[in-house]
């Protein structure tokens, strides 16, 4: 039997990006969270992630999930060394201000200001969008991350070399190139599978 | 069908034991084994569902030559030759070739944003190939042209053309995956190759200054 996808005519899509803090509403069915099974819940990786339905829709394929959500904490919350959580979180915004992830963007600008403290440079980022100008460092990294998500990848030597110029060694680049290229999976994921909801406040 | 190579980013990027990108790589060792057991998760399932290797291996295909990356099409275009006629890879090949634009683009939802929409070709498998392709693989082509290219542009109505095409919702699950998931790995790749490549440079650049260096100190000059 053919299977359908959800509607929201109720719901009422940001039309605009902030750091607010936004819901999400998947398209399609979630895997309902009292068949979980052990396989289910190594995929989940946190508990507490079977309370959202972005995961519980990710769930329904498990072991992909796992991988991917242990990619993603190892780029982000992987502080032994390399670049500072700020910075990583500035690529993750850069990438899905460019992509159009509106969603995406609302927790990772929100995250780039905690550790950062300069939300109205992040906020800049998110009125004005990618060519804004903020600093040498900031605009070699939305730089770095918009080239690596164009389509074809615009990103080389030239961005490399803003990179340095603004003193990021190779570990450093490093993390920009896989926090960046990580919010490639994470937007077309979030943008694909669901719609995102107003902030709780409004 | 199984594979010998032991960590498919190195491998597409020329990434040799031992060398700094290796050990770069190494700083996010949980990094470094995830996105190898997410190309595991993809092309070679414990739990298979009912998305085939050939469907896998030919969006794979088509997603990697959308990005333009000929090593990385390569690569899964000969897997995809193991497993399926040869006339599909050639299909999927021509419709690379069609399909072959330029992201992202798409539009926002109506407000201040409007501004910034940008259109584009809404992508469809041309109609020599479909009887070839069939439908269930012709929908999940078009889905991953919109995935690639504009993603801002999903909607219900995409998802609803692939359920409709014989795609169970798990299926549409592991077909996003797969596509989101080389968005990942070929940006990683592109990445780690130019910065191995400016190494390079700067390297030859550090070389030709101590044999300069060198001819100073020896007063040949």
């Amino acid at each position: 039997m053919t299977e359908t996808t959800l509607s929201h005519p109720e719901n009422r899509e940001p039309t605009a990006f902030t750091q607010e803090e936004l819901g999400w509403l998947p398209w399609l069915e979630p895997f309902p969270a009292e068949q979980l099974t052990e396989r289910h819940w190594a995929g989940l990786v946190d508990a507490s992630r079977a309370k959202s339905p972005y995961f519980l829709l990710l769930a329904r394929d498990p072991d992909i999930l796992q991988a991917r959500t242990k990619t993603d904490k190892d780029i982000f919350y992987n502080t032994s060394n390399g670049l500072p959580r700020a910075e990583r979180e500035l690529a993750a915004t850069a990438t899905s201000r460019s992509n159009g992830c509106i969603f995406c963007a609302s927790v990772h600008s929100r995250f780039a200001t905690q550790f950062s403290k300069r939300g109205a440079d992040v906020q800049r980022l998110l009125d004005e969008g990618v060519d804004v100008d903020i600093d040498g460092r900031w605009n070699a990294i939305v730089a770095a991350s918009v080239t690596l998500t164009d389509t074809p990848i615009e990103f080389g030597s030239r961005q490399i070399e803003a990179l340095r110029v603004a003193g990021l060694g190779d570990a450093e680049i490093v993390d920009v190139i896989n926090g960046a290229s990580f919010f490639n999976w994470a937007n077309r994921l979030m943008l694909s599978l669901g719609e995102p909801t107003p902030p709780v406040s409004s | 069908m199984s594979t010998i190579i032991s960590d498919v980013i190195d491998h597409l990027a020329g990434i040799q034991p031992g060398s700094s990108l290796d050990r770069l790589r190494d700083q996010r060792p949980q990094a470094r084994e995830n996105a190898q057991r997410s190309f595991l998760a993809l092309f070679e399932p414990e739990v298979p569902g009912h998305v085939t290797a050939i469907e896998r291996y030919a969006i794979a295909t088509f997603v990697a030559g959308l990005h333009r990356q000929a090593h990385v099409t390569d690569f899964y275009a000969a897997s995809l030759q193991k497993l399926g006629h040869p006339r599909l890879t050639d299909a999927i090949r021509s419709e690379i070739a069609r399909g072959s634009v330029t992201g992202p683009y798409g539009r926002y939802p109506q407000g201040p944003l409007t501004v910034e929409d940008e259109e584009g070709p809404e992508y469809q498998v041309s109609a020599d190939n479909r009887e070839r392709l069939g439908s269930r693989l012709v929908a999940g082509l078009q889905h991953a042209h919109l995935l690639v290219f504009h993603p801002r542009d999903a909607s219900p109505a995409a998802l609803q053309r692939l359920l409709d095409a014989g795609w169970s919702t798990t299926d549409v699950v592991t077909l996003s995956q797969l596509v989101a998931f080389l968005s990942f790995q070929i940006r990683v790749v592109a990445g780690l190759r130019a910065l191995a490549g400016a190494s390079a440079v700067e390297n030859a650049d550090a070389d030709h200054t101590q044999i300069f260096t060198g001819v100073l100190a020896s007063g040949t000059v």
